[in-house]
């Protein structure tokens, strides 16, 4: 019997729907034995009539809701307070959902001072008021995770999601479970390069030259990003974005982590715990550039980032 | 009292649209709008940011195309510090695009565009979608499933992701691609290629004789376009000049770099998403019957600016389209066979980079100082001309983004094929679901 799915986006880019079609070939299987009532990108269902005819919004029931994104505007909050009341287990699926994500970057400006930029201080823009024509959603005061509006019963972080984790989640739902969780590890406990407990200490430097590394060599015969002083929040990331195996996604790729799957677990403060992780390889943490920004890349929601007052002019 | 039909979501589609239709009391369509309702800010929030970190910032744009906002950010970061990336990184680069290039067009075609086509534009909404397609032809959709995985993993293999990627960066790429990689990819590369060519030979035999009448009657406008092609007038998805074509044919050429003196935007109240025009053919008017300043970009547009394909087999199939569809083709569900023109080139090109001596080259990035500067990158994105203008300051600290992105060009035009769908279609008070799909249809196209 297929359980009911619904499944949308809300302040999102459409990558963990992506990361959804990247199952591969064991998706086709896994649709048999979902139905889903609602899913943007896939399915021509309806929130206001499949004529247009509603003027409220008409969210299905559900057993099961995956939604990507956090909330960024009164509708989006809407949508989300109407699937709360209509399913019974509700998936944040990506780190914006769950953690705010790159949008909540926004945080740290004040919505009028992005509504300026972006309409009124553009090169190619007609300085033009903002948009306000009730079919355009206001913005809420933050963007905010999914948790921040509603109860969440399980979070599926990463940005992307890898998908050995969105199947392993939703096939325990299948089998009746009600809860599922990553393990609680970071992605130094994933990732193989070489560790020392020391650098050359000096300040942190910045992505403007490649590691050093033979390409003929895999990763374990490479020197730990931190130790050779440069930045990778592998030491106070949630590991995971490279599925039940292999190699931390970004170090695959030669580079470092910049968080992406969000704090270890919850309460955590990766930015002091950062700050302590560097400085005990002996490098100079506070020279670090964009600090605030750059250590809650991913998780700007939950107050993690917020509009500072102005700093006088150097 | 006037009706007002509210399409809400706009489905099948990778963005956060509605399009509301404005209905008399006869029941004739007087406005149709099509809303962006999203809004995210990139352009304000990346002030500050460290350049070299930005290709891994705005790669986030979108999930679908993030290898394009990577691409065409990593060259705006080229530019901010003045460097030239070598020549096997630029390959590299390339080879990363045109990959997902594949990914993406397999995507829209198979699971976006299909249903519409194969299931049939009038079928109930409940089997007119990719689940639809497994039950009736459940082998094409196992091969178009593993396609996607296909390309997903050959850019995971390499490139460690293939969603936001992290491997292009100020002056070249993070990693060089060894041997015992190349080869790896030489066999799903050909796969990605025969798949390809398979798809072109099923649409043009099972879609796009059947919809003829279709093609020439839904979401037709007759408007400008853009694109990149190369100096030989090659259509071209990773660096060229910029070609903007008017209605009639005729067009200019000129360097990315001065997009300012073309293109302009306009903000209407009740959108978030701006319209950009073509400055120089005068202000925008979005009549439909007169438009002014309306261009379009994707496939279709790319198609109608370039004199020629880049590789041989996407070669035959271009001309055998413009000796039917003419130059410009206006026609706009033609964008699903200009898409499936593009997927040969891209999938070509990805055996060809592959085969190039030089992708495994050993000189991977130049070297990069922080310095106070501006750069403007450029590529092709998927959905059309990605342009991504960065200032920063002595510290290499961003100051100052302007984005234009794909689909953003496109909104103009999809007003307006929206609005000559809806009125072709809905006359005295008389739609269904069957015609509202149509409607969508005329979105669809364009992949916003």
């Amino acid at each position: 019997m297929a359980v009911n799915v619904f499944e949308d986006w809300l302040n999102a880019c459409s990558g963990c729907e992506i990361s959804i079609l990247n199952i591969g070939d064991p998706l086709v299987d896994l649709l048999n034995h979902l139905n889903f009532v609602h899913i943007t990108p896939l399915i021509d269902h309806k929130l206001f009539g499949q004529l247009g005819e509603k003027t409220e919004m008409d969210v299905p029931e559900s057993v099961v809701s995956i939604l990507s994104g956090g909330v960024r505007n009164d509708e989006q909050k809407h949508e989300l307070q109407e699937i709360r009341k209509k399913t019974k287990i509700l998936i944040a699926l990506g780190t914006c959902a769950c953690h705010g994500g790159i949008p909540a970057q926004a945080n740290m400006f004040k919505n009028e001072e992005v509504f300026e930029k972006v309409f009124r201080q553009s090169p190619s823009t007609e300085p033009s008021p903002d948009p306000v024509d009730p079919s355009v959603p206001k913005w809420t005061p933050t963007c905010a995770a999914l948790d921040e509006v509603v109860k969440v019963d399980i979070s599926i972080p990463g940005c992307p999601p890898h998908p050995d984790w969105i199947v392993e989640a939703i096939t325990a739902l299948l089998e009746g479970k009600t809860a599922w969780s990553l393990p609680e590890r970071s992605v130094c406990d994933t990732c193989p390069v070489i560790r020392e407990k020391k650098s050359g200490g000096g300040p942190v430097k910045r992505w403007l030259q490649n590691m050093e590394f033979n390409p003929e060599e895999g990763i374990d015969k490479m020197r730990c990003f931190n130790e050779v002083g440069y930045l990778c929040q592998g030491p106070v990331t949630l590991a995971g974005c490279s599925g039940k195996a292999g190699v931390p996604r970004c170090v695959q790729a030669r580079t470092p982590c910049r968080g992406c799957f969000g704090p270890i677990r919850k309460g955590a403060q990766p930015m002091v715990d950062m700050m302590g992780a560097l400085s005990s390889v002996g490098l100079d943490a506070k020279s670090m550039l964009d600090r605030r920004a750059m250590l809650n890349r991913y998780i700007g929601a939950h107050g993690m980032l917020k509009v500072l007052p102005a700093r006088p002019t150097k | 009292m006037s009706t007002v039909i509210n399409l809400q979501p706009i489905t099948r589609i990778e963005g956060h649209t509605k399009v509301a239709i404005t209905l008399d009391d006869a029941g004739n369509v007087i406005d149709t709008k099509v809303h962006g309702q999203n809004l995210r800010g990139f352009e304000k929030f990346c002030e500050g940011r460290p350049v070299e970190e930005m290709p891994r910032i705005v790669c986030h744009i979108c999930g679908i195309c993030p290898w394009a906002h990577h691409l065409a950010s990593s060259k705006a970061t080229d530019g901010c510090f003045g460097v030239t990336p070598p020549p096997t990184a630029v390959k590299l680069r390339r080879l990363m695009q045109s990959i997902a290039y594949v990914s993406d067009k397999i995507l829209h075609f198979y699971f976006l565009a299909a249903p519409d086509f194969v299931i049939g534009p009038d079928a109930d909404y409940s089997v007119r979608n990719v689940v639809g397609i497994i039950k009736a032809a459940p082998d094409i959709a196992k091969q178009v499933v593993h396609m996607r995985h296909l390309g997903a993993q050959m850019l995971e293999g390499f490139a460690g992701r293939a969603i936001h990627p992290t491997f292009s960066v100020p002056g070249g790429v993070s990693k060089p691609m060894i041997e015992t990689e190349r080869q790896k990819m030489l066999g799903p590369a050909q796969e990605l290629l025969e798949f390809s060519k398979f798809s072109m030979k099923f649409a043009k035999e099972n879609v796009f004789p059947k919809y003829m009448d279709t093609i020439k009657s839904l979401g037709v406008i007759e408007v400008g376009y853009l694109g990149t092609v190369r100096e030989d007038g090659a259509l071209e998805f990773y660096d060229g000049k910029l070609r903007m074509m008017k209605s009639d044919g005729s067009y200019e050429d000129f360097s990315y770099d001065r997009y300012l003196d073309y293109i302009g935007e306009s903000v209407l109240p009740w959108s978030y998403q701006k319209f950009p025009y073509a400055k120089k053919w005068g202000k925008l008017n979005l009549s439909l019957e007169n438009p002014v300043g309306v261009y379009r970009t994707n496939c279709l547009a790319r198609i109608n600016v370039a004199d020629k394909m880049a590789t041989p087999l996407a070669q035959a199939e271009f001309e055998e389209f413009r000796a039917a569809f003419g130059r410009p083709a206006h026609y706009t569900l033609l964008y699903h066979y200009a898409r499936l023109i593009e997927l040969l080139q891209a999938a070509e090109t990805v055996v060809q980079l592959l085969n190039d001596p030089e992708i495994t080259g050993a000189n991977i990035r130049a070297q990069v100082t922080a310095k106070a500067g501006r750069g403007v990158g450029c590529v092709e994105a998927p959905r059309g001309t990605l342009i991504h203008d960065y200032e920063c300051d002595n510290e290499g600290l961003i100051t100052k983004v302007n984005l234009i992105v794909g689909t953003t060009h496109n909104n103009a035009a999809m007003n307006l094929s929206v609005n000559q769908t809806a009125k072709t279609f809905i006359k005295e008070g008389k739609y269904d679901q069957g015609i509202l799909n149509r409607v969508e249809m005329a979105i669809r196209a364009y992949d916003p």
